[in-house]
């Protein structure tokens, strides 16, 4: 089984997180840029971050044999926040960057018209640098966050097709598929998806277009979620091509259209910037091979 | 030498107003003299050495996890601070001072663009105690009806108790678009297989009041 995990956090996680997540067939992950738990307050805790998302992180995905592309925004929580704000104009520089392959997670939190603007100014962002769009759906209000969210994709200058909308659930799935953007499924162990409901999900609606992802974070999650999805989906009847379409294609596919996405593993360096993940014990960490040794 | 007093080792003493029932000896002459720094930084003009912010922040160690948020506050009360200086303590603060500040901010009725700004930020994280003080007699004062809302569905997300949201009845009452997003929620949880939380139902049938 070969996974593309569309939606993890990475630098939430640990190295163990890494080598399981090899194990368990991941070969390639995209990070999208988030809130942290803590409130940021400046737009320079935002570029300290994003260049974390396209230097320290990539390095250490390497070192276990993972391609990692990240999709960078500014969050819809902190789209609410004047003093966060300003990082929308330090985005145009870094939406050039080689490894962004979507701007996100944007979307809607609260609904509030902080996130209305937001929201507008990152699709538009999204259409001029001939990026795809990460769009998080959010926790509380979903279906009339969806509704308003389809609303805003279709006023916007991006084609529904570069759309992924994500964190989508039986309540909001079918409107979400009507509007013609690919579909997110993030698999929790408490709340959002879980495997079961995802396989009956797919079973309703097909594997077309649809992404799983993790989403693990720094909350309770579980990076081995997309695996677990392949598991249950082969246990319920679904051929090993429909996993690979769901786990791998799918999000190929989507992601792909950046025009930025390479999935072999650059060769990994001993060092970043002089760091190595290695804390000094050398050979310490059960290292995979590369991807194709 | 600023060793923590041990909780509980000496006969509460309680009657004096500001402070706080409960409190040990030690603990309590240290609030009585830091509420003393604060009133005077009240009166002045001024509070050049901020002495009653630096017991503002040490007040944890000072009188027990147990009684810290209530020494803040009778802290804050007693200080008076302005928004500026409220905004500051927010912002430098720890959870446990983000939430003294929320606690305190129906005593002090900062202006409203000021304190709901600081309610606001404490509605975003998902820290519970944050977003269970900031839904205090201030918030019920003056929180937007949409973003009280998004409060209200954020503790039952969360698992905040909505007994901890002040005015709960009288805002809720007659809300049709809370019991609009309440029902949605609901819906959700039963297409998911997973219970619908009691408060859930609780705050649904106040909604359906006149």
């Amino acid at each position: 089984m070969r996974i593309f995990d569309p939606h993890i956090h990475m630098t939430s996680r640990t190295t163990d997180d890494y080598e399981a997540m090899h194990a368990a067939g991941v070969r390639a992950v995209v990070e999208p840029s988030f809130w942290l738990g803590q409130p940021r307050t400046s737009p320079q805790s935002f570029t300290d971050y994003f260049d974390a998302l396209l230097g320290w992180e990539p390095f250490r995905a390497a070192q276990y044999g993972i391609a990692h592309h990240c999709t960078l925004a500014l969050n819809p929580k902190e789209a609410n926040d004047p003093r966060c704000t300003p990082v929308l104009a330090e985005l145009p520089r870094y939406l050039l960057k080689d490894q962004v392959v979507a701007v996100g997670e944007i979307g809607y939190d609260s609904m509030t018209p902080a996130e209305d603007a937001a929201l507008e100014a990152q699709l538009q962002l999204a259409a001029d640098h001939g990026l795809p769009a990460l769009v998080h759906t959010p926790h509380r209000d979903k279906l009339q966050g969806l509704r308003r969210t389809v609303q805003m994709v279709r006023a916007c200058a991006l084609d529904p097709e570069r759309v992924l909308l994500d964190h989508l659930n039986e309540t909001t799935v079918r409107e979400a598929k009507d509007s013609g953007a690919w579909l997110g499924f993030s698999v929790y162990p408490d709340t959002k998806m879980d495997e079961a409901r995802m396989v009956e999900v797919l079973r309703a609606y097909g594997p077309e277009k649809v992404l799983v992802n993790s989403a693990a974070d720094w909350g309770r999650s579980d990076p081995l979620k997309t695996a677990k999805v392949g598991e249950a989906m082969l246990r319920s009847g679904f051929g090993e091509d429909d996993v690979d379409l769901v786990l791998w294609r799918n999000p190929v596919a989507f992601y792909a259209q950046s025009g930025r996405l390479r999935l072999d593993t650059p060769a990994a360096g001993a060092t970043f910037e002089g760091n190595s993940i290695l804390r000094g014990t050398p050979g310490a960490p059960d290292v995979p091979a590369p991807v194709g040794s | 030498m600023t060793t923590v007093p041990a909780r509980h080792d000496t006969p509460a003493d309680t009657g004096a107003p500001g402070l706080p029932p409960g409190l040990d000896g030690p603990a309590r002459a240290w609030l009585a003299d830091a509420l003393t720094e604060a009133a005077r930084a009240a009166q002045a003009e001024a509070d050049p050495g901020g002495t009653w912010q630096i017991r503002f922040a040490e007040a944890g160690r000072r009188c027990g996890p147990g009684h810290a948020d209530a020494a803040r506050v009778e802290l804050l009360a007693a200080a008076r601070p302005g928004v500026a200086d409220l905004t500051a303590l927010y912002r430098q603060g720890t959870a446990a001072e983000r939430r003294a500040v929320l606690l305190a901010l129906g005593r002090l009725e900062p202006a409203a663009a000021e304190g709901l700004a600081l309610v606001e930020d404490a509605l975003r994280t998902n820290d519970t105690s944050l977003v269970a003080a900031a839904l205090g007699p201030y918030a019920a004062a003056h929180l937007p009806a949409h973003a009280w809302r998004h409060g209200v569905l954020k503790c039952l997300f969360t698992g905040v108790p909505v007994a901890a949201v002040a005015g709960l009845s009288a805002r809720a009452r007659g809300d049709g678009e809370l019991g609009r997003m309440l029902r949605a929620y609901a819906a959700e949880r039963t297409a998911a297989g997973r219970p619908v939380p009691h408060d859930l139902t609780r705050v649904l049938a106040l909604t359906e009041e006149p």
